[in-house]
């Protein structure tokens, strides 16, 4: 390969980061053209690379491998298969789109969009790392950006959440990073690749591959998050700003998924058959406990928030259903969540920027004050809730189907049927949220307030565009998919 | 006897000398600090230019001209001119004994090499004393009361660490009857298991030298001066005291107990074991005891006090497996050049920042993202790379020491030290909040002199580098470690 296209795609934010901070005089205008510019490029990369992707090979491709810290074996070592390189476009592409949602903001600017880009190339660097050094890096790069863009940018409580954000991912990266010491003098090997195809050939044992397995995964399940080590999430993103919010709910918590396919089920396949009932019976719980807790929400954010929990939660069904179908669910209903879940926190963002109210008991009515709000809000929730046509019922629909095929143990079949449930609730509360904001009478004190305008509507479209498209053609997203997944199914010896 | 060798240290010397004599004659003051820290280059010169050579001994085995040496003498003269480089501002503000206090600095500077390079206890004891006199002095150089306090404090316990020290050399001389680490190291692997057993006293000495040299490295349970004297001692010695003294001690222990005590097995497993066990309770203590503090300089005392118990992960991992591992004692090395450079960097923002606030309160670091950017930057940096994030130097040098530990069955011993490294992610970021999130108490910028930004520039510059491109230094590392094979 000649052009390094993933190095590239990670570190043309960095640079914009690095442009933005330090050249002094930089006009509010300019700084955001800049960040505009070096989040677009990065998108329309990884969107050359989705179409030049070789659907032929099962392989990693557009590697990149340089030797960097000889005396621990670590590579700077990239690339992408099926089932990463749908994620970097999802984040590409949400990172541009949160520069066009921050247009408005006026606070900072300069650093607000210096931490924003790091936070997009953090989060590109975990999707295309194959070396689990680097991969870690990249994984704690990510959370002084966060940080920051919660603190400083937020809301409500934000100090509170940013530092329970800090707490909570550092502690699950330290459980991580404990698992990839023992994983790496377990097996000599710190390459994803080897570590996959070799299996784990002990050089010296440690510990038992099941210890290593659950340090990992904690360290994935924190992000993912998975009940009941979730509840940094909605404070998190209720409080963060909405391009936080985003970029959160968008690319960030995929990370966990991402995490769990990538390392713990290809590198440990023995250990995540023995161990998927119990996680299963996690994904349920976490499915109906989210559910329910989203259900007593009357914050408009935290509503979403909560969802998140219990949509993730059929990530990790799927996950660790451990078949073809499932697998290729789990990872579709991340980019949909992806796209869904920014549009809502999108929507809601705006909503409440222009409206100035967040508690669902004192909004209604706006349909008729902010009818292109109201719309858009509305099919992304109907997305939330699985309807067809939507990439949310894509999703949903594949991955159940997997799971209840799924020949994991014997008790699959009722944790989908629970499981199910959860798509029942996800109705039940979206719908309340939309009618407690847009319908019912109209309140006389938020007529005059703005709709969408130009800007918004041009990602807005965007958004609904992608939604559609997914849901009504999902095989341009699975095809890919499939590739990544099958050799890992293969691992499984499914 | 070939003094060639020496020429380093008699630089130091002459440097030292020239330092107080011009000190007599001039006005411009300032002139101190370029001398001393082209005494220090020309020393660094001469260091390097014998890098790579084979091991060799000087006065009568006494002091070894190895790579290891050479290694720690090399990030002393660093680590002093990044000292006297921060220093410059806050020495003009003395009205006399300038040239003494850049002196001072080069001298204990010198005592430090001679740590490093000692092979034999006395010379050791030496050396160490030289080190601990021209800090005792340093410690109280500003003669308010909390400087006088601490200066006394640090010279008191100071004492009896040195006692302690040697009494243990004492009764170790005693049971082998030999001073040279290597000749101790033949007898001790002649004796019997039974022989050693039956003379405890050899272990007791054993046991009282990790009591002396703890003190230095302000292991946990012998950290008591470390907050007090920390606070109380002029800025840059603080700077200079965390980490050069640290890491002298580190140099030496790994030099004694490797040389003398590394053999047999059974022996370094126990020294080992009681490293891991210090190592715990140092992070613990450390980190726990930072969460409240309100002086910054207290916390990064606290906070050293928990560097260390990482560090000494590093010397476990050692005792546990002296004769296969490779990573643990290069790892060590690796860490405290990782660590030097962070810590110097933290110190010279507080330097500027206290400068102009007069103030060492986290609170008065409030809204200093606005009124210092370029400092603020820097410190948040050099804190990150305590905490141990990546892409600081702190999150590779803690990954590369922890692999050690790992290596050698030591899990639990990591998993204690990264859910610390999480409880002190709470206070640094504390200081990184109150820098970005508070409001400025005032709108006045602070400023900071072209001596400081450099030193601070180098630091953060090398925080990053070693964070980012490790491969050098750890070779470096490595190649100095390489002189404990078996």
């Amino acid at each position: 390969m000649d052009f390094n296209y993933l190095t590239t795609i990670i570190f043309l934010p960095v640079l914009g980061a690095i442009l933005i901070a330090f050249i002094p005089g930089l006009s509010a205008r300019l700084i955001k053209r800049i960040a505009a510019i070096f989040t677009l490029i990065p998108l329309a990369l990884s969107v050359f690379l989705f179409c030049q992707f070789d659907r032929s090979l099962v392989v990693m491709q557009f590697q990149e491998k340089l030797s960097w810290i000889p005396a621990i074996n670590a590579h700077y070592h990239l690339g992408v298969d099926g089932l990463s390189l749908p994620l970097v476009v999802l984040t590409a592409f949400l990172g541009f789109i949160v520069v066009l949602i921050s247009w408005k903001i006026n606070l900072r600017i300069r650093e607000y969009f210096a931490w924003l880009l790091l936070l997009e190339a953090s989060i590109l660097g975990v999707f295309c790392s194959l070396d689990l050094l680097l991969f870690f890096i990249f994984w704690e790069i990510e959370v002084i950006p966060m940080y920051f863009l919660i603190s400083v940018w937020g809301s409500g409580r934000k100090e509170y959440s940013a530092i329970k954000y800090v707490v909570y991912t550092l502690f699950g990266s330290a459980m991580m990073l404990a698992g990839i010491l023992s994983l790496y003098f377990t097996t000599g090997s710190l390459s994803m690749i080897e570590l996959a195809e070799g299996g784990l050939g002990m050089v010296q044992s440690i510990m038992p591959a099941a210890a290593i397995f659950f340090l990992l995964l904690t360290g994935f399940a924190v992000k993912l998050p998975v009940v009941p080590v979730h509840t940094w999430l909605p404070d998190a993103h209720t409080d963060a700003p909405t391009a936080g919010s985003v970029m959160l709910a968008g690319a960030l918590i995929k990370m966990g998924g991402y995490g769990m396919i990538r390392v713990c089920v290809s590198i440990f396949p023995q250990v995540a058959r023995d161990y998927a009932p119990l996680l299963v019976i996690l994904a349920v719980i976490s499915v109906l406990y989210g559910a329910a807790l989203t259900l007593r929400q009357t914050d408009l954010k935290r509503l979403i928030a909560y969802s998140s929990v219990s949509h993730m939660g059929f990530v990790l069904l799927g996950v660790f259903a451990l078949g073809q179908v499932s697998l290729t669910g789990a990872a579709l209903q991340m980019v949909s969540h992806g796209l869904i879940t920014g549009l809502l926190f999108a929507m809601a963002g705006l909503t409440i920027h222009n409206v100035g109210e967040r508690d669902l008991s004192k909004l209604g009515g706006l349909a008729r004050q902010i009818p292109i709000i109201a719309v858009v809000f509305s099919i992304a929730g109907l997305g939330g809730l699985g309807m067809p046509t939507t990439s949310g019922f894509a999703a949903e629909f594949i991955t159940f189907i997997g799971s209840f095929s799924s020949t994991a143990f014997s008790g699959m079949q009722v944790c989908t049927i629970l499981a199910v449930l959860g798509v029942v609730l996800a109705a039940g509360y979206i719908l309340w949220m939309l009618q407690r904001t847009f319908y019912g009478p109209v309140l006389e004190q938020y007529n005059g307030i703005k709709d969408a305008d130009g800007l918004e509507r041009v990602y807005m479209s965007a958004f609904i565009v992608l939604i559609m498209l997914v849901g009504i053609y999902p095989a341009i997203i699975t095809d890919i998919i499939k590739l990544g997944i099958s050799p890992i199914v293969g691992l499984l010896g499914g | 006897m070939n003094l060639q060798l020496f020429i380093p240290e008699l630089c130091l010397i002459a440097c030292a000398i020239v330092v107080i004599l011009l000190d007599l004659v001039i006005q411009r003051k300032g002139l101190l600090a370029i001398v001393s820290i082209a005494g220090l280059v020309v020393s660094a010169g001469f260091t390097i230019a014998m890098w790579g050579g084979n091991s060799q001994a000087i006065f009568n085995n006494m002091l070894a001209v190895d790579n290891f040496a050479l290694f720690f003498k090399l990030l002393f003269l660093g680590i002093a001119a990044l000292v006297i480089l921060a220093s410059t501002d806050y020495v003009s503000k003395f009205t006399r004994f300038q040239g003494e206090y850049y002196a001072l600095i080069l001298l204990s500077t010198l005592g430090m090499m001679l740590m490093a390079a000692t092979t034999e206890l006395i010379s050791l004891y030496v050396a160490l004393e030289l080190t601990s006199i021209s800090l005792y002095v340093l410690v109280g150089f500003l003669k308010d009361p909390k400087s006088s306090e601490a200066s006394l404090k640090y010279l008191l316990l100071g004492a009896i660490a040195s006692a302690v020290l040697l009494y243990g050399m004492a009764l170790i001389f005693g049971f082998t009857g030999k001073t040279q680490l290597g000749e101790i190291a033949q007898v001790i692997q002649t004796m019997s298991l039974s022989g050693i057993l039956d003379s405890p006293g050899l272990i007791l000495g054993i046991v009282l030298l990790v009591a002396g040299f703890g003190f230095k490295i302000a292991a946990v349970p012998f950290q008591m001066w470390v907050p007090d004297v920390y606070e109380g001692a002029p800025t840059p010695v603080t700077a200079y005291l965390s980490v050069a003294s640290k890491a002298a001690g580190f140099a030496i222990i790994l030099r004694v107990f490797y040389s003398a005590f590394g053999l047999p097995q059974w022996l370094s497993l126990d020294w080992g074991l009681v490293f891991a066990v210090l190592a715990a309770i140092g992070m613990t203590v450390g980190n726990v005891t930072a969460l409240p503090q309100t002086n910054i300089k207290r916390m990064l005392g606290y906070s050293s006090i928990a560097q260390a118990g990482y560090l000494m992960v590093g010397l476990a991992a050692v005792g546990l497996s002296p004769v296969t591992d490779a990573v643990g004692r290069s790892a060590v090395l690796f860490f405290l050049a990782s660590y030097a450079l962070t810590n110097l960097g933290a110190f010279t923002a507080i330097i500027a920042i206290s400068n102009k606030v007069n103030s060492d309160l986290i609170e008065d670091y409030s809204g200093m993202g606005k009124r210092a950017p370029l400092l603020a930057l820097g410190l948040t940096l050099c804190l990150i790379s305590l905490i141990g994030m990546p892409p600081a130097a702190g999150f590779i040098a803690k990954f590369y020491i922890f692999s050690g530990a790992v290596q050698h069955g030591l899990l639990w011993l990591v998993i204690i030290a990264v859910l610390n490294s999480v409880i002190s992610a709470y206070y640094y970021l504390r200081v990184v909040k109150v820098m970005w999130l508070g409001k400025p108490v005032s709108e006045e910028k602070v400023p900071s002199s072209g001596a400081l930004r450099l030193a601070l520039s180098v630091s953060c510059l090398g925080v990053l580098l070693l964070g980012i491109i490790p491969g050098f230094v750890m070779k470096l590392a490595e190649a100095a470690a390489k002189i404990f094979g078996f």
